[in-house]
């Protein structure tokens, strides 16, 4: 296998060279049966790796890449990270990765996760121009570390300052939003990558608050705690259709002051969080955030006025975009 | 003679209260000339790497999204922004809120308030951690906050707030 700086090299270039086709692509992966296991309930992984973040606090970007082959490994139960993701994707279409640079430096999606996760996709057969990066706009893309490119034939990875947003309003509930033409139009399939962090409205950011940046409008969905904004927004038919899976970003976080970037109040979890339930995947991060808080004798959310409803909204009879309820959770910590 | 000199020393008072009156109703006049950003080695050590973005109120969700609403039920009228960097290793951000009064700077520094700060004399008030500075002076509540953890970063930091407050 080529070394990292190699592939990423290529990668740029177009160059890699591609593995076997997958003919089961996404389809076998997002069948009931897989995504809830044989339980029916949501599966979630945590996978962690306290060594990630050194000694002198820097991020040792080579272990990124194998705590996410454990994790995917863990969750589609297969040993070998490029079959697994074959049966993650589907060969020949069009993979958004939505990053979250809204926090500025220092609280953005790694871009050593998302590298990672473009070099196991075109691995698995994506090609290179079949993967954009994107995000709200330059700025959020370029505080992840990463390069604006609109060059089809590599990796793209620009913002919806460069597509714009459809002209059509899209109404579920409370959202009434304008999409962002990367989402309609771009992206067959879009994984999240949103990063964990505190929110002083919301109370927790990360898997279903990440469409707030898909919108162009995000401000008018903050009432209420952004509840039943949050939930309402993910029901919106591409939304629900095209996001179909969550690398979550627990690398490093903020567990109060967010979303903005508050040193004080970082934390390196050195995590990542996988799945398809987002709903799933924000209870779990929220109960994170909450250890998080009580170990540093801080009030729960709740208590500071800013518990994430939405995460229950969203698992309601209305919306059923997912489960909250840790009964029908199957957590994996590893 | 008299009464036309009477009535011009009149009309030169009346024309100056009503300018003060206008600079103290409308405190807005004299904010907007403020460019609080020091220039690069201006202070010692310290870049500007950034061109400034200002943000007025309706639009400060583009920059700091949820955070947005704290600042806005303060009176927010602007929020400028501009990164620096500290001898070339050092990256920082910098972020000026201007509110619509004192009291709304002092509710921010407040609410954002924890117990492991450290209190320094910058401003009206201010605190110092190891990654950030915030100091509140009149209506501006400034804000900077560094990106690595390095030592002596929160002298730079300290160093660069008191050039910002210089020019407040």
């Amino acid at each position: 296998m080529k070394n990292r700086r190699e592939f990423l090299q290529a990668a740029a270039t177009g160059a890699v060279v591609l593995g076997s086709q997958s003919k089961l692509g996404m389809a076998a992966m997002f069948d009931k049966q897989t995504a809830h296991g044989d339980s029916g309930k949501s599966r979630v992984v945590v996978a962690r790796d306290p060594a990630l973040h050194g000694a002198d606090g820097q991020l040792d970007e080579k272990r990124v890449l194998d705590l996410l082959d454990r994790a995917i490994a863990h969750y589609t139960g297969r040993d070998n990270p490029v079959e697994a993701w074959k049966h993650i994707v589907p060969v020949g279409k069009v993979i958004g990765l939505k990053t979250n640079g809204l926090g500025g430096k220092g609280i953005s999606t790694h871009a050593a996760l998302v590298m990672a996760v473009a070099e196991r996709l075109q691995q698995a057969g994506v090609k290179p121009g079949e993967i954009i990066v994107w995000d709200r706009n330059r700025r959020d893309l370029e505080v992840c570390g990463l390069t604006i490119n609109t060059d089809p034939s590599k990796m793209r990875c620009y913002g919806s300052d460069v597509s714009g947003y459809e002209d059509t309003q899209e109404q579920w509930g409370s959202a009434r939003i304008r999409l962002s033409k990367i989402l309609t139009r771009d992206c067959e399939m879009v994984i999240g990558l949103p990063i964990l962090k505190d929110h002083s409205m919301a109370g927790v950011t990360f898997a279903m608050k990440n469409m707030y940046g898909v919108v162009d409008r995000p401000f008018d969905l903050h009432a209420g705690g952004c509840n039943p904004g949050v939930a309402d927004l993910n029901c919106v038919p591409v939304i629900r259709q095209k996001v179909r899976f969550t690398i979550g970003d627990a690398i490093s976080s903020v567990y109060d002051g967010g979303p903005g970037f508050h040193p004080e109040r970082l934390w390196q979890p050195n995590a990542l969080i996988v799945g398809e339930d987002r709903v799933a995947i924000d209870q779990t991060a929220w109960q994170m955030i909450e250890r998080k808080r009580a170990e540093a004798g801080m009030n729960t959310l709740e208590a500071a006025g800013k518990q994430p409803r939405y995460i229950a909204t969203a698992a309601d009879a209305t919306h059923q975009l997912g489960f909250n309820d840790p009964q029908k959770i199957h957590l994996m910590e590893i | 003679m008299v009464f036309r000199s009477n009535y011009a020393s009149f009309r030169w008072i009346l024309t100056a209260s009503a300018l003060l009156l206008i600079a103290l109703v409308f405190p807005g006049c004299k904010k907007k000339s403020i460019d609080p950003f020091p220039a690069s080695g201006a202070v010692t050590g310290w870049e500007k790497t950034s061109d400034t973005r200002t943000f007025a109120a309706k639009d400060l969700y583009q920059y700091i999204d949820g955070d947005a609403e704290q600042y806005i039920s303060a009176g927010v009228v602007t929020t400028s922004t501009s990164d620096y960097k500290f001898q070339g290793q050092l990256e920082a951000t910098v972020d000026v809120h201007t509110m619509s009064a004192a009291d709304g700077a002092t509710r921010i520094f407040q609410t954002g308030a924890t117990n492991d700060a450290k209190t320094v004399s910058i401003g009206d008030a201010g605190v110092a951690y190891g990654q950030s500075v915030i100091f509140r002076k009149g209506p501006y509540l400034v804000r900077i906050v560094a990106f690595q953890s390095t030592p002596g970063a929160s002298d730079a930091l300290q160093a660069l707030a008191r050039g910002l407050e210089a020019k407040l």
